[in-house]
């Protein structure tokens, strides 16, 4: 075999160009066959959601008198309740007030989490000290009371709701937030940046924020799916999101008589069944995220 | 005052306390520390694991808070700036780290990396910032297109570079390089110490090097401080500590030195036993627990840093040793 001259074009030392961690962590969740199926899932319901008045002739509150407690049709393809209403329309409809509540009551959490995790770990001893004894306070109070009497305080309706199950759920996210960022403050290349002068929004936002991504996506994702079964037991219980207002949770409530238990399954089983599978489509992506933000998947 | 040193450290000292929900003892890691280093200098502080190297390099940037003493940097005292000060202060100022592994971001690319400190500066525009996080590239014999990869595309001693860039592009006066070599393959330890020692005469920078590796002290360095238990046991300049060590410990440490030589491997004086706890030091002079000249005098107080030569000075207080 001839020796060939090395190419005078290619330099020796150059070193390819790879991806950055957080495309490689994409590249990870696309392989994972149960995130893509979540994925699957949730991408139609989202665009079904959002879209509906556009394509589905009747609105959520809508009564067609002649329609009353009907069975699935070719009219009401998945029925109608007993007041005359579409099923299918206040299925659209209850489907875009839980993800919005959901959506929107873990943004707040996780904006809360974080700030309390990052103020405790970069505070000092003292300011750490008594943040985390209030999370361990919030912590121990007994979710379901907790809920029942936040709720009964802040009323039915969407902001209390999203206003109810933010509240809820953030000292766990602080934790997980104060482990990391306690273990990067010691870092060597946070302890550079300080010793260029960064202060504690540059430490927190471009030291901290990245270094954490993996949580909060993570800890948002199966919040989420948390979050929606919150608000339908809420709303299930009369404290979340009130009639007339379609929930998935407010639906579910139909189901509280035996006369629609057993002669009427179209008016639960279908808001039943599109929570179930809405829930376990957004914990298969948390799932996907997680193994795929995990440092150690590099080495498999 | 032409003579007044660049860096004056006096009376230097940290305690760990423990905290106020546990029991322990206070670790005494750095005691009664004080040298000089004068501009343009590189001073090598050397001594075994534990004894407060590392720390002394951190205190006088203030990456820790010294429990007391004085840090005097070209005339101010760094120790009492208030926060806003010493920002402005840190330009002048930067460490390398000892592990190239840990000191890079793996979230940021080398770009961002190389420009972080003029962007918490704010020094220079987006343009300017690259144009000097490029020019720092090419004082580290690192290619250009580096700037927009990821620190785990690079090997330890690019890494290093990247390491040592970094702590350039704020155009700093003084150094601390906390073991820059000490995590890297020998035959790469070599181009750091070189590019190091090449960019400190080019740049005129002041260094403290901090390493336990006494031949390449000996190399870099022109004055040297030997360090144990958080005490200074010597300084000289370099020629003058290698061919006249006056320091019980310091010739323990010179005659560790691997020899090609099998005739001089027969006066190695080993030391027995390992560093005692700066938690619990030993009275007197912290090394007469492994001293093999060690008195009763010893014991009792401990001995002062004295000078014995123009420049050398030594705590130790036999002098018929030597």
């Amino acid at each position: 075999m001839a020796i060939t001259a090395p190419d005078p074009t290619v330099d020796p030392t150059a070193v390819p160009q790879t991806k950055g961690p957080l495309r490689r962590a994409l590249d990870r969740f696309f392989e994972n066959r149960a995130a893509r199926a979540g994925l699957l899932i949730v991408i139609p319901i989202l665009l079904a959601v959002s879209t509906y008045p556009l394509w589905w002739p009747f609105g959520p509150n809508t009564i067609d008198l002649r329609a009353m407690n009907k069975a699935p049709s070719a009219i009401h393809w998945l029925g109608s309740d007993g007041v005359g209403r579409d099923v299918m329309a206040r299925l659209l409809q209850g489907g875009r007030i839980s993800l919005l509540v959901a959506v929107s009551s873990v943004a707040i959490s996780t904006v809360i989490g974080f700030l309390v995790g990052a103020v405790a770990s970069f505070g000092g001893r003292l300011v750490d000290g008594t943040v985390m004894r209030l999370v361990d306070l919030a912590m121990t109070l007994p979710p379901v009371i907790f809920l029942l009497v936040l709720a009964s305080i802040a009323g039915t309706g969407i902001a209390p709701t999203i206003l109810v199950i933010s509240l809820l759920s953030w000292p766990v996210l602080s934790r997980m937030v104060r482990a990391r960022l306690l273990e990067l403050r010691e870092r060597d290349f946070v302890v550079a940046a300080r010793g260029m002068g960064a202060g504690l929004p540059h430490l927190l936002f471009r030291h901290g924020l990245p270094n954490c991504i993996d949580i909060l996506v993570v800890y948002a994702t199966l919040q989420i799916a948390n979050a929606i079964l919150l608000e339908a037991g809420l709303s299930f219980l009369g404290l979340g999101i009130a009639p007339p207002e379609a929930s998935w949770g407010n639906m579910l409530n139909l189901a509280r008589s035996t006369v629609v238990l057993e002669n009427y399954p179209w008016q639960w089983m279908f808001p039943g069944a599109a929570l179930v599978l809405t829930v376990l489509a957004i914990n298969f992506i948390g799932d996907g995220l997680r193994d795929a933000f995990d440092p150690r998947s590099d080495l498999n | 005052m032409a003579d007044a040193p660049f860096l004056a450290v006096k009376n230097l000292a940290k305690h760990f306390a423990p905290t106020a929900f546990s029991r322990g003892p206070v670790v005494r890691a750095l005691e009664d520390i004080s040298f000089d280093i004068r501009r343009g200098q590189v001073v090598g502080l050397v001594g075994e694991s534990g004894s407060g190297k590392t720390t002394i390099g951190r205190s006088v940037l203030r990456l820790i808070e010294p429990t007391s003493g004085q840090i005097n940097y070209d005339g101010t005292d760094i120790t009492r700036l208030g926060a806003a000060q010493l920002r402005r202060q840190r330009r002048k100022m930067q460490y390398i780290f000892q592990d190239p592994f840990a000191s890079l971001s793996p979230r940021m690319t080398i770009g961002q990396i190389l420009t972080e400190g003029l962007d918490i500066q704010g020094i220079g525009k987006k343009s300017e910032r690259r144009a000097k996080a490029e020019t720092a590239l090419a004082a580290v014999e690192l290619p250009v297109d580096a700037y927009d990869r990821y620190a785990h595309e690079f090997s330890g001693g690019q890494r290093q570079r990247i390491g040592i860039a970094r702590a350039l592009t704020l155009e700093p006066e003084f150094i601390v390089a906390d073991e820059p070599v000490s995590a890297l393959d020998v035959s790469i330890q070599a181009q750091i110490i070189n590019l190091l020692r090449d960019l400190q005469l080019r740049l005129g920078l002041t260094m403290l090097f901090i390493s336990h590796d006494l031949a390449v002290v000996e190399y870099i360095c022109d004055t040297v401080i030997v360090l144990y238990l958080g005490r200074i046991m010597e300084v000289a300049p370099a020629a003058e500590l290698y061919a006249r060590p006056q320091h019980p410990y310091t010739r323990a440490l010179l005659s560790a030195i691997p020899s090609l030589d099998p005739l001089a491997r027969q006066d190695r004086q080993v030391l027995k036993g390992d560093i005692p706890s700066p938690a619990n030091p030993p009275s007197g002079c912290v090394f007469r627990t492994r001293c093999p000249f060690a008195l009763e005098a010893c014991v009792g107080a401990v001995p002062p840093l004295r000078a014995t030569a123009e420049g050398h000075l030594k705590a130790c207080i036999r002098d018929d040793i030597a």
